[in-house]
């Protein structure tokens, strides 16, 4: 006959809890029944509960982070038979006198309370267990900065910074950032260019970790730079080219709204810290991973104040209209986050167009001269239609493919008033061009989105990198999970 | 006191941990060399004799002082060197 071996318990108390308090009474009679097999520990006051002084400190966590407790108080049962270990939580007087075998358990109790949470499971505690006791390990190299030291200036000797100050990468914010994703932070994304070095999920979290990203942020970073290192973007010459552009960021789908970013009132502008952090992450990990440093790699003549960040949401209230996600195949619920190299912002003023037939004509006249209004087919472009604009579309009938085809229709010109020298001006189409008709755009050239705030009738352009196509960067989009 | 902070490193780690030196000259024939004098006692004499070494090589060389060798050198100083010179060379004496 096998031994007996005697049942043991462990109860997790936390003093804050008014369950664990009622519960206090019964804490001896419990111990008696298991001829004192019971471990008590307490997580907020080691003087709690004063009626068993065999009660075990619990402050540091450290043993109800190891043994995953979430409420308290919780009561586990190990026993050396085939059940094992089970636990109870809260108080409920019959589970608790059928689960300890003690008949008269609490027997002038309540009949029932429920428990409350355990401090592993407040806000931030988890990570910050996990750094302590876990097994988080990173692989990325440890800086130390001197306590006498300004850390946020350390971080800008070290060069990380894009000349706007950084949140300073600690482990705890990283393994935060890690959370907001279910990738492996070991996983490798790809090379980032220029150096084309490879690149971990981790390095990532800490690159955005800098930007002042949240962590609920951080999936659409990633599929940022998968989108960037898709080859047809072109990361590594649209970094290095002498021309202004860099990745604009166009986020589409219910992701865009549940991390609150702005498709509204100054979309394109500051304010909002998920269109602001999330574009300046891609940038910092092109400077930071890539070695994409100004001056360096990156030798653009002028640059443009999008280099910090450019990135927006696109404004998709009415299903009539297609968000450019859809222009690009995915589907209204799927969210996705699209790159396009582009640079500053031409503005389109209209007051006075109440036809789609006017305003397409005025937009495609503003768009004729981008870059030069005598180079032809040089640079793709976005067209950001604000929602008056699409209201004056939408009331005339026409639907965006319309307003494209319209404006491809007007954004023709004869080679001879392009070609160089004509308009006694030097710069030009080759003349070789001179007689044929040439369009503004390629094919799959001009991008639309909507976005910005609900009055004005002003839209805009972002202009392209004048090396649009193959022989350049295309239009990127990445699904976000 | 606060102990030290550890950050994580956000780059690709080709570069040592600790901060770099600027790029160095690569010659010296033409290049602007600042002197900075820390007002010790016969720093002059031996600035004097860099100088003779450097013109000799084809730099040009202007001359600074500190204020005191006590304390660091002001921001005006560092900032007029830094436009006005290619590298400095920073002298003691004793």
């Amino acid at each position: 006959m096998a031994q007996t071996i005697p049942t043991s318990f462990t109860l997790i108390l936390k003093k804050d809890c008014p369950t664990c308090a009622l519960i206090e009474p019964i804490i001896g009679q419990l111990a008696a029944s298991c001829a004192g097999n019971l471990s008590v520990y307490v997580q907020d006051d080691p003087a709690f509960p004063t009626s068993y002084p065999g009660r075990i400190d619990d402050t540091s966590l450290e043993f109800s982070y190891r043994n995953q407790i979430e409420i308290v108080p919780t009561l586990i049962r190990q026993t050396q038979d085939s059940a094992g270990e089970s636990r109870i939580v809260g108080w409920d007087k019959s589970l608790w006198q059928e689960f300890t075998g003690v008949a008269d358990l609490g027997a002038e109790l309540i009949d029932f309370k429920p428990g409350c949470g355990s401090l592993t499971q407040d806000p931030g505690m988890e990570e910050l267990l996990a750094l302590k006791f876990g097994e988080a390990q990173f692989s990325a190299r440890e800086v130390q900065v001197a306590a006498t030291a300004d850390i946020m200036e350390a971080c800008y000797e070290r060069g990380w910074t894009d000349g706007l100050p950084v949140v300073p990468p600690t482990a705890l914010r990283v393994m935060k950032m890690l959370s907001g994703s279910k990738r492996e932070a070991a996983e490798i994304i790809g090379r980032v260019p220029p150096d084309n070095v490879e690149c971990s999920i981790e390095k990532l979290a800490i690159n955005a970790v800098m930007a002042g990203c949240k962590p609920e942020y951080f999936p659409t970073v990633i599929a940022a730079v998968e989108a960037a290192l898709q080859d047809r973007f072109c990361m590594h010459g649209l970094l290095c080219t002498t021309y202004f552009s860099t990745p604009v960021m166009i986020v589409n789908g219910p992701v865009s709204r549940q991390i609150g970013m702005n498709s509204g009132v100054n979309a394109l502008g500051q304010g909002n810290r998920a269109n602001a952090t999330i574009g300046r992450a891609l940038q910092l990990i092109i400077r930071n991973v890539g070695g994409g440093i100004p001056g360096g790699i990156d030798r653009a003549t002028m640059g443009n104040p999008g280099k910090y960040s450019f990135c927006f949401s696109e404004d998709e209230s009415h299903d009539d209209w297609n968000s450019l996600a859809m222009d690009r195949g995915f589907s209204r619920d799927e969210s996705v986050v699209s790159l396009f190299a582009g640079d500053g912002l031409q503005p389109i003023l209209d007051q006075q167009s109440r036809t789609p037939e006017s305003l397409a004509r005025s937009m495609a006249l503003s768009l004729s001269t981008m870059v030069h209004a005598k180079l032809y087919g040089m640079a793709d472009a976005i067209l950001v239609v604000s929602p008056e604009h699409r209201r004056v579309l939408r009331a005339g009938g026409w639907s965006k493919e319309d307003l494209r085809r319209a404006l491809y229709g007007e954004l023709v010109a004869p080679g001879s008033e392009l070609v160089r020298g004509a308009q006694d001006i030097a710069e030009g189409m080759p003349l070789s061009w001179k007689d044929k008709t040439l369009n503004k755009f390629r094919e799959d050239g001009l991008h639309i989105v909507t976005t910005g705030g609900k009055a004005g009738l002003f839209s805009a352009i972002i202009s392209g990198w004048v090396a649009a196509g193959e022989r350049g960067s295309q239009i990127v989009s990445q699904k976000i999970p | 006191m606060t102990t030290q902070t550890v950050l994580l490193d956000p780059t690709a780690e080709l570069q040592p941990v600790e901060r770099q030196l600027l790029p160095r000259l690569t010659q010296l024939a033409g290049a602007t060399i600042g002197l900075l004098d820390i007002s010790k006692p016969r720093g002059k004499e031996f600035l004097d004799e860099l100088e003779q070494q450097l013109l000799k090589m084809g730099a040009k060389v202007k001359r600074y002082a500190k204020p005191t060798f006590a304390r660091v050198a002001p921001t005006e100083l560092s900032q007029q060197i830094s436009v006005e010179c290619d590298a400095v060379i920073e002298a003691l004496a004793d």
